[in-house]
């Protein structure tokens, strides 16, 4: 399984290193936030919401290098749109890889 | 270049700022988390640029555009690859980013908003309004000047020291370069796609491996100029 990692935020910086630690605090707020809105929005079977959040979580994946992750995102959100929830404990493991690095980055 | 910066994403903020901060001439006045508190800051300052997020609660990026008065040029910013088409039919859309947005797409933007800047310029230089200006274009022909209407152009083709311009029902010939007509043509519908040819893109009806049709025209896309043409598309 693919590894998140800090190579889009590093080319972003071109080596501003305040810049990282004050853009990984950001992540690191808002993601937990999103991640509990989509579980709680997902719950309560308000797809559509769902699919909204997954639209920004989405955006977080492909910062953190996830091509894997960003593309199956794509598809979820879609599928959310519609209703289908198939692809609901792959990104369950998405959003479990990101919580984790970005735990081992703070 | 004053800009401001609206997105209800904190990190898609700080990326686009610190992408900015990079460019000399690009000042960000101020960023704001949604549109309506972006709406209260333009009551009172004017900028030159607004990098807008599309998908946004309550008052969504294209809610906002509607409500302006006199836009600024926009630079959208998504995560939606699907938008693109749509994006172009305002004339002040300058560029569409996808998201997350690399240095490298950045800085063609920034090229891309000096050229639109530079022919507002040249438009109030010669005594007309930017929406005007856009929307028609007089050529001369046998020392008459005719006015042609942007939308009904379909294409331009260079032939030797001349250029062809296709419109819905005729066919002109004028002394001319495909670079001077280029420069005043929006970027936002039109674009070249071959040495020799100029497409109003949102004229096109289909396609294939490396052509496109425009009416009953078939235009090759060169393989240099294909990837800008894709991005252009709005593609499910």
């Amino acid at each position: 399984m693919e590894r998140p990692n800090l190579d889009y935020i590093k080319e972003i910086s071109g080596g501003n290193e305040e810049f990282e630690k004050r853009f990984l605090t950001i992540i690191q707020n808002e993601f937990p936030k999103e991640k509990s809105d989509y579980l709680e929005n997902l719950q309560q079977e308000n797809l559509e919401e769902s699919a909204k959040i997954v639209h920004k979580i989405k955006h977080k994946l492909g910062i953190l290098g996830l091509q894997e992750g960003y593309r199956l995102a794509i598809k979820y959100e879609e599928d959310l749109k519609f209703g289908n929830t198939n692809l609901e404990k792959d990104f369950q493991e998405i959003l479990h890889t990101v919580e984790e690095f970005i735990v081992k980055i703070a | 270049m004053k800009s401001i910066i609206v997105d209800d994403e904190a990190s898609a903020r700080a990326i686009v700022k610190e992408l900015c901060r990079k460019i000399p001439e690009m000042e960000v006045r101020a960023e704001f988390p949604n549109a309506l508190e972006a709406l209260k800051f333009l009551k009172n300052d004017e900028v030159d640029l607004i990098f807008l997020d599309i998908h946004m609660p309550k008052l969504t990026g294209i809610d906002f555009i509607e409500t302006l008065q006199n836009p600024p040029k926009i630079v959208l910013t998504t995560s939606d690859k699907n938008f693109a088409i749509e994006a172009y039919e305002y004339p002040f859309i300058v560029d569409y980013l996808v998201k997350p947005i690399t240095p490298e797409r950045f800085e063609k933007c920034i090229t891309r908003l000096e050229g639109a800047f530079e022919k507002d310029d040249l438009n109030s230089q010669l005594g007309g309004g930017t929406h005007g200006q856009e929307e028609e274009l007089y050529i001369n022909i046998d020392r008459r000047l005719i006015k042609l209407k942007l939308r009904d152009i379909l294409l331009i083709e260079a032939k030797g020291d001349y250029i062809e311009i296709q419109t819905n029902d005729k066919r002109y010939r004028v002394h001319s370069t495909l670079k001077k007509i280029k420069e005043k043509l929006p970027e936002s519908r039109f674009l070249q796609i071959h040495r020799s040819f100029i497409i109003n893109f949102t004229q096109i009806v289909d396609i294939q491996d490396n052509s496109v049709l425009i009416e009953r025209n078939v235009i090759p896309i060169s393989r240099s100029n294909r990837p800008e043409l894709m991005q252009r598309l709005n593609l499910l």
